[in-house]
């Protein structure tokens, strides 16, 4: 059995070593992330379905002027671990929106089943998967580790993004640039799009920069990761039912083996 | 099947008996299962049911996730994203077979320094060993064609860059890239037909498998001592071995649960740990990522193929040597391949009489020292090759050839190994009353 705990554990070191490179690369540049806290954080975390609609609140009044979420359909909008949203809200929402049909080669109201429009900018890039392609933070020590407890730090990132404009301006090949201390390189070409008060809540709830920021950010880990809710589910009952078949498995591997032991034992005395 | 003499099946009933004579399956299975295995094998024996298991999990996983992928470099990512969104299951799906392949790498790296170390590849098991490297190269070309499929930026600049290797070859170079990648560039024709190879190659590792599995039943089982099993009579091989069912069927699922468990820790909570957050962005020619980095599991290599630049003496003087054929870049390619091969040559790189680390006094250190080059080399490989990290890497590729090419040849003749011990019986026994033996001595001054 000790045999097999330091056969494991070296396992795992090997694991965590030879991640730790590709981490590392990862998670490069001078940049600050703030790690603000979201609720979908951890093996137990889950997304908080108020703050979900919120960002998409803001999302629909602020970002979608230029993004867009062209992977997202409508009709997710009322999944279950999501924002959840009764289906005549989601069906009057998608009508706000028009997309082209090239059946009747004209435009009309988007349905449920349609997605969110493109981003309307050329220089926007869509949103649907940015929580997933930014890694803010990748630790301890760049093995990334703390993913099990904070995630790989993309929402944390967009957050950033859009609470660390330091107000300074630069122009550059007739582009205004932006200071901003999350955005690599330090500049980045987007204006500051939130500001305190920028949306109004019809529940009330904070609307101050920084909370609007993090219930944007939050809505689009969910466009990021949908499944989210689902996968930890998986992943825990996989978890739990694989450490009772691994306990079973070794006792009853332990007990066949008694025979084999004693008998060669019995045959050394016998010697 | 095997040279340890054992039962065998015998046809009892009439319906057996008519199957038997016209195919033997049942023997043959029956030969396979109940195989005599030495009695002292320890965990890290375990490797091998894990890599089936990883095998048969991306096979499913892949085949079902054919169903709903598309390769064309318009539609592939929005596909892989359908199938993370729409499809039932299809997350799960996707990140087991993501995941599935991360598993699959690290237990074939535990099951290749398992064999270093115990020295198993030694006759008459080199034939075995070198199946298992064939075996391994061909994961490595379904693992990076497969990482190509999402066609995210990585995947693209990753075949760019690996595909590029091939360009170094002098005169030839450039018209093989152009013939493995169908065009000038890594483009529709690349996708389709590394989409077509990564379906097809997991079913030449299968049958490699079945070989690689007939090698070492022919040989029968190694194991940590390295002694061989009698085999003079039945009773003598017996007390050497039980039968892989159900003493090593059980030790193998046993370990596979707990393998699992830490597997399902990566895929449901971390699924995208290993991976880069790149691949989340769509492929795009126009758009380098500021460092291309390959996966984890290529890293090692991938820091070989960089460590040999102009500047080292001796690229300068092959090139010299070769009229300049041989230049830095042709050298690395060199340099990657041949890290590979120098490590498939090691049944007649290594000298000792000895097979079993075991029983090697210096051997163990270099043995050691060869794991830590490996992480240092897997370090370096995602560094960028600047400043400090290039030196660091040609001093861990040297040390890679320098072991095989010349630590193992010379320790054969210097070290003095120990006396293993004479049976399997031995062994298993000594390892058995350790415990025992321990308390006996504790217990002695009281007496």
């Amino acid at each position: 059995m000790p045999e097999m705990i330091r056969k494991l554990a070296l396992s795992a070191l090997t694991a965590l070593a030879l991640t730790a490179g590709g981490a590392q690369a990862a998670g490069e540049g001078d940049t600050h992330i703030i790690d603000y806290a979201f609720p979908f954080e951890g093996p137990f975390g889950a997304y908080d379905r108020n703050q979900l609609q919120r960002g998409l609140q803001v999302y629909t009044e602020i970002c979608a002027a230029c993004h867009g979420l062209k992977h997202v359909a409508f009709r997710t909008l009322s999944d279950q671990g999501g924002p959840a949203l009764p289906e005549d809200q989601v069906r009057a929402y998608a009508a706000n929106f028009e997309v082209y049909d090239a059946e009747i080669e004209d435009f009309r109201p988007a349905a449920v089943t349609d997605h969110f429009p493109r981003s309307g900018l050329d220089n926007a890039p869509d949103l649907s998967l940015m929580a997933k392609s930014r890694a803010g933070f990748h630790g301890p020590y760049g093995l990334g580790i703390n993913q099990l407890l904070h995630g790989m730090g993309g929402a944390e990132y967009i957050a950033s993004i859009l609470t660390t404009y330091t107000g300074e301006e630069r122009e550059e090949a007739g582009t205004v640039l932006y200071g901003n201390e999350a955005f690599p390189g330090g500049y980045i070409s987007m204006a500051p799009p939130l500001y305190d008060e920028a949306v109004t809540f019809a529940d009330g709830s904070p609307n101050d920069a920084v909370s609007l920021a993090k219930d944007v950010s939050a809505f689009l880990m969910w466009t990021a990761e949908p499944k989210m809710m689902a996968r930890k589910q998986v992943g825990l009952t996989a978890i739990v039912f694989l450490t009772v078949l691994s306990v079973l498995l070794y006792m009853t591997n332990k007990k066949l083996w008694m025979g084999v032991k004693r008998e060669a034992k019995s045959r050394a005395n016998a010697q | 099947m095997s040279g340890i003499p054992h039962d065998h099946y015998e046809p009892k009933t009439g319906g057996e008996k008519w199957l038997h004579r016209r195919l033997p399956i049942v023997a043959l299975l029956y030969d396979t299962i109940m195989l005599p295995t030495p009695k002292n094998l320890n965990w890290m024996w375990i490797w091998g049911i894990v890599l089936i298991f990883c095998l048969a999990l991306q096979i499913v996983t892949g085949i079902v996730l054919v169903m709903h992928y598309t390769p064309h470099v318009d539609l592939a990512f929005a596909s892989v994203e359908h199938i993370m969104r729409n499809v039932n299951g299809g997350h799960m799906l996707r990140y087991l077979h993501q995941n599935g392949a991360m598993l699959f790498f690290f237990a074939v790296y535990m099951h290749i320094f398992r064999n270093l170390y115990y020295g198993t590849y030694k006759t008459p098991r080199e034939v075995t060993w070198i199946i298992g490297m064939l075996i391994y190269l061909l994961m490595m070309a379904t693992a990076f064609m497969g990482y190509v499929l999402p066609w995210g930026q990585m995947s693209f600049w990753g075949a760019t860059v690996i595909t590029g290797l091939f360009g170094a070859i002098p005169g030839i170079g450039e018209a093989l890239q152009t013939w493995l990648l169908g065009g000038p560039a890594v483009d529709n024709a690349t996708l389709n037909r590394f989409f077509s190879l990564h379906y097809l190659l997991p079913f030449v590792i299968a049958a490699l498998v079945v070989v690689h599995i007939w090698a070492f039943h022919t040989t029968g089982n190694s194991n940590p001592s390295g002694v061989e099993v009698r085999r003079t009579s039945k009773e003598e091989a017996q007390k050497d071995t039980v039968p892989f069912w159900p003493y090593y069927i059980l030790k193998d699922f046993a370990a596979l649960a707990m393998v699992l468990v830490v597997f399902f820790v990566l895929v449901g909570f971390m699924p995208n740990f290993l991976g880069h957050p790149d691949n989340y962005v769509e492929a795009n020619p126009l758009v380098t990522p500021a460092h291309i980095v390959p996966e984890w599991y290529f890293l090692p290599f991938y820091a070989i193929l960089r460590a040999f630049t102009n500047d080292v003496w001796i690229v300068q003087l092959v090139y010299f040597l070769s009229f300049g054929i041989i230049d830095a870049k042709f050298f690395g390619v060199l340099a990657m391949f041949g890290a590979i091969a120098v490590m498939a040559l090691a049944p007649w790189l290594d000298t000792s009489s000895v097979r079993s680390g075991t029983y090697r006094p210096m051997f163990k250190w270099w043995f050691w020292l060869l794991v830590i080059d490996f992480f240092v080399l897997a370090w370096v490989g995602a560094m960028p090759a600047e400043g400090i990290y290039t030196w660091i890497s040609l001093i861990a590729s040297t040390y890679w050839f320098a072991y095989f090419l010349v630590i193992l040849p010379l320790l054969g003749v210097i070290e003095k190994p120990l006396t293993p011990p004479a049976t399997i019986e031995d062994d298993f026994l000594a390892k058995n009353s350790k415990n025992k033996g321990a308390s006996a001595t504790r217990a002695t001054p009281a007496e």
